[in-house]
């Protein structure tokens, strides 16, 4: 990867963290209203996982969704503005934070019933197979999803029909507060994919690095073979479940253990190490996030509210 | 005009769309090789081959969440059900996905996708296989429900909703593909959220769809020696809901009754006396009575399911309480 790309991946990985917890004190100050799930901690999976794609490759993840929104291109004012639910949002303020979408970007959303998505993903990748091209869909689920019916139906029907779908499972450890092996027969995410005959790796995904390169592996595989694959990236959600978690489901020194492998603070120290960077490029890219994420919480504030008349539209296409 | 079936009807339409539009695809439960489980795509598969007319596993998830995906990337699926009581194994689809989609991403893609589904009882085939539970999906915004009750709306209907941009549950019924009726010869379509007067009379209003239109047909032939004369308007389309023709029959009747096949509790017919007391109080001269399916799952012995669904002389005796 060039160095302009590197210090993209890490201005990404900042914006994400910088906007969230910018978010946060706005669902603080009850600017943002109902479930808000924040990406703090995970941010080199989707960084890693999203410049491995093609601009034509589609995206689809399930509502932990702010950063994957960012990193597909779409602007911290627009993510910011739907957070607030403003007209200005991408959504123009009816999805919120959980159904960020923007498909000219090939972000499909956002989506908030676990494990839902994933029979559409497979349907992308059924109307791309219609259409006889190489797209590949990107799906990205958590843990949790990978224990409901709708996840089994699409990994099976993507196998036997050769849909090119690289499945991706965030395992951040916890499906809400429910840990993987009191609600999973396998630990191991990526052994499910085993029962479809399906092509699978696991990853580590606190270094963007890996996740970058195993994805790239992956697609290239599914783009050449025309066949689904999946992979695991493990991860770590530094921040509770949504904004209103106790937390009781696991202890301090865990989550303190696990922000000792900040994504961000590893490949900080890659950079430099590498000498990829100096220490004033990489404080200039954090100044550059901050000015991006004041001026979008003003352009979010000062955006307008939805009229009565948005009420009604997009409720159908036709009359 | 041909008099062909429903189950012709339904599969011309299907392939005139088909061969008019290279991104309509058929998918579901045998579908392809068997020929439908009801015989409605019998020779597509030849016709059309696997890509066009796809054999999925059994699983409705899968089936309506593909579908839904691949209408949001630019097709024209058509899923098939092979009974709406499976819709029940994908009701997120439906509730969760289809109908809900386009609003909370602000429009920013369509949705044109075709869910058939075959309903009813009267098939000996217990109580899990032969429910008419239309008046549940007609209850969400975003979904559009059209259930046919006659072989040329069947065809106009099925035309219009695959040619339609928005997510449509078409309903058929399990008993009516035998039914014939006459077609008009060549293309043609008929829109979506119209309903019509299939029969014109003076005395009282009938209004129904589906099966009860055929039995409420039968019905009015008897009446009609009695000399009683009703009226008769098909709603065709649940959702949107269009209550013109009804209101304007019943301002000339001031009597009506509401036939359907689904239970009575919540019904369309519930919905249907509602709107006509709301929009039509002062034109009510008797208290309208609705014809429905008894409150108990469909039993498999013959005399006991035909005792629970809705007859012919249980819209006769309405008529006539109505006319008191």
């Amino acid at each position: 990867m060039k160095k302009e790309q590197l210090l993209d991946l890490y201005y990404q990985m900042v914006l994400i963290r910088r906007v969230e917890e910018r978010g946060a004190e706005l669902y603080q100050a009850g600017k943002i209203g109902g479930f808000m799930h924040l990406y703090i901690g995970q941010e080199a999976v989707s960084t890693g996982l999203i410049a491995a794609r093609e601009p034509r490759d589609r995206v689809i993840t399930a509502y932990r969704d702010h950063g994957v929104a960012l990193n597909c291109g779409i602007s911290a004012d627009e993510v910011m503005a739907e957070l607030l639910g403003k007209a200005t949002g991408m959504s123009k303020g009816k999805g919120g934070s959980m159904h960020m979408a923007d498909v000219s970007k090939n972000m499909w959303g956002g989506h908030a019933i676990v494990g839902g998505h994933l029979p559409v993903a497979a349907g992308f990748a059924i109307g791309d197979q219609y259409a006889k091209n190489d797209n590949i869909t990107i799906c990205m689920f958590g843990d949790g999803a990978t224990n409901i019916g709708y996840f089994h139906e699409s990994l099976n029907l993507a196998k036997t029909w050769g849909l090119r779908v690289l499945w991706v499972c965030e395992n951040n450890q916890y499906g809400m507060g429910t840990s993987v092996e009191r609600a999973s027969a396998v630990d191991e995410i990526r052994q499910k994919a085993e029962g479809y005959g399906m092509k699978n790796a696991a990853v580590d995904g606190m270094d963007v690095m890996k996740v970058y390169e195993a994805a790239k592996e992956a697609m290239d595989y599914i783009r050449k073979e025309g066949q689904p694959y999946l992979l695991e990236i493990n991860t770590y959600r530094f921040r509770g479940h949504s904004m209103g978690d106790p937390e009781r489901y696991r202890k301090a020194e865990e989550v303190k253990q696990w922000q000792e492998n900040d994504p961000i603070g590893i490949f900080n120290k890659y950079l430099l190490d590498k000498k990829v960077a100096t220490r004033k490029a990489l404080d200039e890219i954090e100044a550059r996030v901050e000015e991006e994420t004041n001026k979008a919480v003003e352009f979010a504030e000062s955006s307008p509210e939805p009229t009565m008349e948005d009420l009604y539209t997009d409720i159908y296409a036709d009359a | 005009m041909a008099k062909i079936t429903m189950r012709e009807a339904i599969s011309q339409a299907l392939m005139e769309e088909m061969d008019r539009d290279p991104a309509v695809f058929i998918m579901g439960e045998e579908v392809g090789v068997w020929g439908g489980t009801y015989a409605v795509t019998k020779g597509f598969y030849d016709k059309y081959g696997p890509d066009r007319v796809k054999d999925t596993p059994i699983a409705e998830n899968a089936i309506l969440g593909g579908a839904i995906g691949a209408a949001m990337v630019g097709q024209r699926p058509i899923a098939e059900l092979m009974t709406i009581n499976f819709a029940f194994s994908a009701m997120d689809y439906i509730v969760n996905q289809a109908a809900k989609l386009r609003y909370m991403f602000g429009g920013q893609f369509m949705l044109p996708l075709v869910i058939r589904a075959v309903g009813g009882g009267g098939r000996q085939l217990g109580a899990t296989h032969s429910q008419t539970p239309d008046a549940i999906f007609a209850h969400f915004p975003g979904l559009k429900v059209v259930s046919p009750g006659t072989p040329e709306d069947a065809k106009g209907l099925l035309k219009s909703a695959i040619r339609s941009n928005d997510p449509i549950l078409f309903i058929e019924h399990a008993t009516m593909y035998q039914v014939r009726g006459e077609v008009p010869e060549g293309e043609y379509t008929i829109p979506i959220g119209k309903s019509k007067v299939q029969r014109e009379g003076k005395d009282l209003t009938i209004v129904t769809y589906c099966k009860g239109l055929e039995l409420s047909m039968k019905a009015a032939e008897q009446l009609s020696k009695e000399g009683i004369e009703a009226e008769i308007v098909d709603l065709r389309t649940l959702r949107p809901l269009d209550m013109e023709p009804v209101l304007e029959s019943f301002k000339k009747t001031n009597r009506a009754i509401v036939v359907e096949e689904g239970w009575k509790s919540y019904g369309v017919g519930s919905e249907i006396v509602s709107r006509i007391y709301e929009e039509a109080f002062d034109y009510v001269d008797a208290p309208i009575i609705r014809v429905a399916q008894k409150e108990v799952p469909l039993p498999y012995n013959r005399t006991l399911e035909q005792a629970a669904l809705p007859q012919v002389a249980d819209i006769v005796n309405a008529a006539k309480e109505v006319l008191k």
